[in-house]
């Protein structure tokens, strides 16, 4: 027997899991890693990894993790696409597992963009 | 709770079940394992998505990618491919057969079968597991029942279900907030409700394919309408051939009592409620309300007449509240967002959704939910992607043996109750048949009439001796032998039938008769005075000929296994219509199209 603050809870944590399937209210985050054949041998997949784990952590529902194909731009991988909802696509270039807590924590969570890591700053030094 | 990137959602419907997702699931397993993904993929079992002629079906999340007709050969590539690596496997992404488009980016929404969808009953059918409850809760689920017992008094939950316009699914199209009413009102020391998932309706499997996909949906709405009506018992009544449906009620139904959401006390309120699942052997009368509870109570499965009504004195001599599966399935979208929400759905006295089983002559068969007043030729056209292979449409068959066969001319009909009513056929319980230029009209009624045949219980005479009657003639008018006055006749019985058979089952079993003879009389005369079927469908009436387009290359005669070609090589060849079997082998084997049906 569980009780209705129980149900709530189980509610929530399932909606975080499943959520990857839905996108009804349009309030989805999409983290979008480049895992082309050079992406993977930059270090994409331990990246991935390190978002999922964040995520995981502190149970961010609405957020989903996909991959894509090559994006042309093999000496910037590995590259991330993090798009808020209804906001502009930030990409970060030459990401690796120690940039993803800042990440997470500053962009998705608090919808500031870490500046220093994205193509912008790149391609300006 | 382990987070996963990417979902892949395997159909366990019946229809992709059987065509083998079963191995699908294992297989994506083990290559899942192999490839060190299964902390990041998880694999989940369905209900079904609806396009089952395009089964297995399987849905990559979040990107939404809708992969048809997967092979367990198929699913290494989509596992190194598309999971890994994140490039979708083109040559596997479903293809809308009408605008030979492929759906290779953003999902389902985007493909005609789904645009003109409104999913309301279906709404979780294909996006949750339905062995989980936990999903289901995440989809809002058991909030309905929440909010009924927490905040609702009993007479405002029938008040919401009234005012909502919602009327029965399983073929009166009765008002479901009346029905709730009556066995409100009744005073009785028991009371009861329950489910008809008998769904006998040749061509119809809405029901199955909502108990399969989401049977949490009818238990929650099952538990509110016993809120709502005073009963502490229900019983759903399916027929034994849905195996699948039934497990994943039963696995449904023990979940709900383990978190306290059926039983003793549900949520601390004092309101009990317990759910018991009763199979039936699949009579198609047994879905008819009266026969449904003496089937229940162990009895033989016959009409009785009412009144009484079950309302007043149903299961057990109690009052009883019988509601369909898809009426349900709408009742806990009711509660939670209102009936000014559901009713600003719909035509004016058809309220919400309704789920179709689209099927025959017509490329995209499968599950379609549409809201009350879309056309039929949106439906058939723009859903079901029109007729295969350019033939032309001849006519659609709603209701099944209760219905009727409505031609071109009336496609625009918008579906509701009292359209299809005085188009000429009726809702029925939602099966949805297309014919082409191919079926012949007679031979459809004939079936139809054939399958009443078989299913009368026998116990009234208009329905055992009338409808055989019927069948005899159609029968013999099919063969050629049809007389003039025939059609007279047929109109006579039906009208008898009709007007003095016991149940529904009798009383509607001339509409499928009725319904092409006022739209398809031609086709009825032709075969009785002219001795044609002008579909070339009826054996016995048609002949195969050879035209002058033969070259003489003798292919026909060798492959005729009644030696009735005869001709010399390089010179037209001739059929002998007094031993040819009507096989039609010669036809498909001639390359110049000499051979013809006439
Ligand atoms: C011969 C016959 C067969 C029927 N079969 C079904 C059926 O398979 N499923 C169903 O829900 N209703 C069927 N009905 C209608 C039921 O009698 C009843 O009206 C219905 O279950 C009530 O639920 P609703 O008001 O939610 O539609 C049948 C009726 C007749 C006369
Ligand atoms: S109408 Fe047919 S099915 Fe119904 S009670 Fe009479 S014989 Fe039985
Ligand atoms: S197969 Fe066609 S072309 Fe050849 S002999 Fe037969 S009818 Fe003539
Ligand atoms: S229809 Fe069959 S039996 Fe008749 S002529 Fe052709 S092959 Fe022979
Ligand atoms: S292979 Fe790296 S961007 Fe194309
Ligand atoms: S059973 Fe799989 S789509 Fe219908």
């Amino acid at each position: 027997m569980k009780s209705l603050a129980e149900l709530e809870a189980i509610r929530k944590a399932t909606l975080s899991r499943i959520n990857v399937r839905t996108d009804e209210k349009g309030d989805t985050t999409r983290v979008v890693i480049g895992m082309a054949t050079c992406g993977i041998a930059a270090g994409a997949r331990p990246v991935m990894l390190s978002f999922m784990d964040e995520i995981q952590k502190r149970q961010l529902a609405h957020v989903t993790v996909s991959q894509t194909g090559c994006v042309g731009m093999c000496r910037l991988e590995p590259m991330v696409d993090v798009i808020l909802p209804g906001k502009e696509k930030v990409t970060y270039v030459h990401v690796k597992p120690e940039m993803v807590p800042r990440i997470v924590a500053e962009h998705i969570v608090n919808g500031r963009p870490v500046e220093e890591y994205t193509i912008g700053a790149a391609e300006n030094a | 709770m382990d987070i996963y990137r990417a979902h892949v959602l395997v159909c366990g419907g019946t229809g992709c079940s059987s065509s083998g997702s079963a191995t699908l699931i294992e297989r994506f397993e083990q290559k899942i394992a192999e490839n060190g993904l299964e902390k990041e993929v998880k694999v989940i079992r369905t209900g079904c998505f609806g396009l089952c002629e395009a089964g297995p079906v399987v849905i990559v999340y979040p990107d939404g990618t809708f992969y048809s007709r997967v092979k367990p050969e198929n699913v290494d590539e989509i596992v190194t491919e598309h999971l890994l690596k994140g490039r979708k496997v083109e040559h596997l992404v479903y293809t809308d057969h009408a605008t030979k488009e492929q759906n290779a980016e953003k999902a389902l929404e985007d493909i005609n079968f789904y645009k003109h969808q409104m999913r309301i009953a279906l709404r979780n059918c294909g996006v949750i597991d339905p062995e989980n409850i936990d999903e289901y809760l995440a989809m809002d689920g058991y909030r309905a029942l929440e909010k009924a017992l927490t905040s609702m008094t009993r007479e405002e939950v029938i008040d919401e279900v009234l005012k909502s316009g919602l009327r029965g699914r399983g073929g009166a199209g009765f008002p479901t907030g009346k029905k709730w009413q009556f066995a409100y009102n009744s005073v009785s020391d028991q009371k009861f409700v329950a489910c008809n998932a008998d769904e006998g309706d040749p061509g119809a499997f809405m029901d199955r394919s909502i108990l399969e996909g989401d049977p949490h949906a009818v238990i929650e709405a099952m538990a509110i309408a016993g809120y709502a009506i005073g009963a502490s018992i229900g019983y759903i009544y399916v027929r034994a051939e849905y195996p699948i449906a039934v497990k994943r009620l039963q696995v449904a139904i023990g979940q709900a009592e383990e978190y306290g959401l059926l039983g003793d006390n549900i949520l601390g309120t004092g309101f009990n409620f317990h759910l018991y699942i009763r199979l039936g052997a699949g009579a198609f009368v047994c879905g008819e309300e009266t026969a449904l509870m003496h089937s229940i109570e162990g009895k033989r499965g016959e009409p009785t007449t009412r009144p009484p009504f079950p309302a007043v004195k149903g299961l057990f001599e109690k009052p009883t509240m019988l509601n369909n599966v898809e009426t349900y399935a709408n009742i806990a979208q009711i509660i939670l967002k209102g009936a000014d929400w559901y009713s600003s759905i719909g035509t004016e006295k058809s309220k919400g959704t309704k789920v179709f089983a689209l099927g025959g002559k017509i490329n995209n068969t499968g599950l379609v939910e549409v809201p009350m007043g879309t056309t039929l030729r949106t439906v058939i056209y723009e859903v079901g992607g029109g007729c295969p292979n350019g033939k032309k449409f001849k006519a659609v068959q709603t209701g099944g043996p209760s219905g009727g066969c409505l031609p071109e001319s009336l496609l625009d009909t918008p579906v509701d109750y009292d359209n299809l009513i005085a188009a000429g056929s009726m809702m029925g319980s939602g099966g949805m048949i297309v014919m082409d230029e191919d079926n012949c009209m007679v031979d459809i009624a004939r079936f139809y009439l054939e399958f009443i045949v078989d299913e009368s219980c026998g116990k009234c005479t208009p329905c055992r001796v009338g409808t055989k009657r019927m069948l005899e003639i159609l029968n013999r008018i099919v063969e050629g032998k049809g007389e003039e006055g025939d059609i007279e006749k047929l109109e006579e019985l039906a009208t008898t039938i009709k007007s003095t058979a016991l149940c529904g089952l009798g009383q509607t079993a001339p509409n499928p008769v009725l319904s092409t003879l006022r739209f398809f009389r031609d086709e009825y005369e032709a075969h009785i005075k002219e001795k044609r079927c002008p579909a070339h469908h009826c054996q016995k009436l048609l002949q195969y000929v050879i035209t002058d387009k033969c070259r003489g290359c003798t292919a026909c005669a060798r492959v005729c296994p009644a030696g009735a070609i005869t001709g010399e090589v390089k010179q037209q060849h001739v059929i002998d219509p007094k031993k040819c079997l009507k096989c039609g082998a010669c036809m498909e084997k001639c390359r110049f199209g000499a051979i013809i049906k006439i």
